[in-house]
């Protein structure tokens, strides 16, 4: 067999790492990623690089684009900072997803409840509904977890789709617009329902609430002792037992925050972009949201970051539909890139080195 | 700690350098570009499709017309976008594409109507056209076929066919025109087979290739024979194949997925009218309407009939779709029942355009419910 030379090669955990892989570590993954795809679109007979300066140009080559690409990572933003709380505390939620639509859930409630409040009163009560139910959604699975120690993991999942289905139910039921002709959406949401926007484009008000959460958080987490707990029970919950902190209540809590704020995310959503309530609201977004938090290391400040990157892929991919790339391709393109970028990780912590391994 | 917070900082950078330097590039290339537009006779007509051209059914349908538009049109250049969710992506689609110097937009799905309307007022010097639904503005008009005339023919075929005398119907959303639909193939099936039954299935949703086949096996399971369906993929016609059962497809002629199935299939055929719109636009006498063109125009047909069809039930078609075609007769003449037996049009009175766009009650002979909007 002519595998002997790759049986070889084996992966070794680092001691340290240089500030120079860490550097080159995303850096060559990102560029691997697109001489990969490069390859395949190459292969039907486009120019790659072509596509690539088309994607960002419409994702940050206008003024629109750029607007468009805010828009789109806003509910990324909010859901990403909600779930690196919970992974600080090695609390893997996976639900955001459904704690998002709980949450638009919740704020469709208080809409359709109240239309002729005014917005200085609607919005804040839209707010704390969306928050209410999405974080009751994240703390449902939070309390086996915390009693019973059953995995969140699975629970917070399955989830999804009943919190997804009980939002189809509403808008085909229950909910739908005597007006629709029986297309199921909400009736449209009135004015006082709806979050203001910034001058013509569909940025929202989410983006405070976004940069807000995600300077809170950098504040909590770094110069408070309950942040200081969470950290500690994330890395040793025995640790944090012995040293008196309460591991159960910060269970519960953290997974209430999380999913409030996949809750919120929820409410900017039908607030601001589809003014109602209706089936697909997220592509996705809370699912996107567990690869940001985890790129970004769960820090505060590089979850914006890496929201609006996420942000500008996913509207560069509809641009590039219009120079004639189908809808598969350009979801090819984005899964590749991603695929290298998460796959490139584990080299920054292991490194691969030829030789005999030790003990084998 | 530290050294994650260093390697973050680092990360960022270069993924800031390497934004910025591409989005340097990329603007360059676009005022290279900016030039070359706007020359000659040209147009530029963009189709947005809910589903992938793929999906061999009503996309591919479109897109179909649309090449023959491209054929018949030198001179038009065309811009698709594909599997545009009917949501918020939906809206910045449509102003991408109005902002890029299409003058002409066909959005080809139900649920594009109120970023149309949205995306319209910002762009009145775009036509947009938007298929199967009712709002319209001075830019803004709406198209669709009276494929109500070949879902009847359709039914006559299924009700001949039905061993069982079931017939399932896997259905999408509950909006009029499912329902129209619906209710037009029952009013076939009933006429050669007063014994058969409808039975309908929702879906909600126009495009889930598994969720379609789920439910037409769900029909199979409950003693169906015939398949009938409005979505868009033939999946419940691959159902209906796998257990040696029967199909009416739709869209296009779906025979080639499910050869032994598929008895015949209600058709669309766009090309004429896309030529017929981009033509009006261009000269300038295109007015906003609400296009809801018959057999006769030739934009919906039934597909040729599968071995399996038999003389007879050829030539009773061909019979009915000669009225049809002559405007003789309309499929909702009455009488005609309610489920619950309650006459709702009249012996010889026909209904009207107004209220076969609003159907919301099914006719004696369908087993199924529509979902109501408040109880």
């Amino acid at each position: 067999m002519g595998n002997s030379w790759f049986s070889r090669w084996h992966f070794e955990k680092r001691e340290t790492t240089s500030n120079l892989v860490l550097v080159m570590v995303p850096v060559l993954s990102v560029v691997i990623g697109l001489i990969f795809t490069g390859l395949f679109i190459a292969l039907t007979g486009k120019d790659p690089l072509e596509v690539y300066l088309l994607m960002f140009d419409g994702a940050f080559g206008s003024a629109y684009g750029i607007s468009e690409t805010i828009v789109k990572s806003i509910p990324l933003l909010i859901c990403a900072l909600g779930l690196s709380i919970a992974f600080r505390m090695q609390l893997w939620n996976i639900g955001a997803e459904g704690q998002l639509y709980m949450g638009a859930f919740g704020a469709t409630w208080a809409a359709l409840t109240f239309p002729d409040w005014p917005a200085y009163q609607l919005l804040p009560v839209m707010m704390v509904a969306g928050f209410l139910a999405g974080g009751l959604w994240g703390l449902l699975p939070a309390i086996p977890r915390a009693y019973f120690k059953v995995n969140e993991t699975i629970t917070t999942l399955l989830m999804n789709y009943i919190a997804i289905l009980w939002v189809d139910y509403l808008v085909v039921g229950p909910w739908k617009d005597p007006k629709s002709f029986n297309f199921p959406i909400s009736p449209q949401f009135t004015e006082g329902a709806i979050l203001p926007t910034l001058g013509t484009s569909r940025i929202h008000m989410g983006l405070v609430f976004g940069v807000v959460v995600a300077l809170l958080l950098y504040i909590v987490l770094n110069y408070t002792r309950w942040g200081f707990e969470i950290r500690v029970s994330g890395e040793s919950p025995a640790a944090a037992r012995y040293a008196g902190m309460n591991y159960v209540k910060n269970i519960l809590l953290v997974m209430f925050i999380s999913g409030g704020l996949a809750g919120l995310a929820g409410m900017t959503e039908v607030s601001a972009i589809t003014q109602r309530l209706q089936h697909g609201i997220s592509p996705g977004y809370g699912y996107s949201a567990i690869i940001i938090a985890w790129l970004a290391r769960l820090h505060p400040a590089a979850i914006v970051l890496v929201s609006v990157i996420f942000g500008g892929m996913l509207v560069g991919g509809y641009s590039i539909q219009t120079s004639g790339f189908s809808s598969t391709t350009v979801s090819m393109l984005q899964g590749a890139i991603l695929f290298f970028v998460v796959g490139g990780e584990i080299f920054v912590n292991y490194r691969l080195v030829r030789g005999e391994k030790g003990g084998k | 700690m530290k050294l994650t917070r260093k390697y973050l900082f680092m990360f960022l950078s270069i993924l800031l350098i390497l934004s910025v330097a591409v989005v340097g590039c990329g603007g360059g290339k676009q005022a290279s570009n900016a030039p070359a537009a706007g020359s000659g006779d040209k147009i530029k007509v963009a189709f947005v499709y809910v589903g992938p051209v793929g999906d061999a059914g009503w996309s591919y349908s479109h897109d179909q017309g649309r090449q023959y538009l491209v054929k018949e049109m030198p001179n038009v250049e065309t811009t698709v976008v594909e599997s545009v969710p009917e949501g918020a992506d939906a809206e910045r689609v449509l102003t991408e594409l109005a902002s890029k110097g299409n003058k002409v937009i066909f959005a080809t799905s139900f649920g594009y109507m109120d970023y149309v309307e949205k995306v319209a007022k910002k762009f009145p010097d775009v036509v947009f056209l938007h298929a199967t639904g009712f709002k319209t503005a001075s830019n803004v008009g709406t198209y669709f076929g009276r494929e109500y005339q070949a879902r009847y023919l359709s039914g006559l075929v299924a009700g001949k066919q039905t061993q069982t005398n079931l017939i399932g119907y896997v259905a999408a959303m509950p909006i009029p025109e499912v329902i129209r639909g619906i209710n037009a193939f029952t009013l076939g099936v009933k006429e050669v087979n007063p014994k058969a039954t409808v039975k309908v299935v929702w879906t909600n949703t126009w495009y889930d290739p598994a969720k379609e086949k789920d439910a037409a096996k769900s029909l199979l399971d409950a003693n169906c024979d015939v398949i009938a369906q409005h979505q868009d993929t033939p999946a419940p016609m691959q159902a209906a194949e796998e257990r040696g059962k029967f199909g009416i497809g739709y869209n296009t002629d779906m025979s080639k997925f499910a050869p032994k199935a598929v008895l015949t299939s209600p058709v669309w055929n766009w090309g004429p009218y896309y030529v017929k719109t981009v033509k009006a636009v261009m000269d300038k006498t295109w007015k906003s309407e609400q296009y809801w063109g018959p057999m006769s125009d030739n934009i919906i047909d039934l597909a040729p009939f599968g071995p399996m069809v038999g003389e007879d039930t050829k030539a009773l078609v061909a019979k009915k779709k000669d009225t049809i075609l002559k405007g003789q007769w309309d499929v909702f003449t009455g009488p005609i029942k309610d489920q619950q037996g309650q006459v709702k049009v009249q012996e010889g009175q026909k209904m009207t355009d107004k209220e076969m766009l609003g159907f919301d009650w099914f006719v004696q002979g369908v087993d199924g419910t529509i979902p109501s909007a408040k109880q």
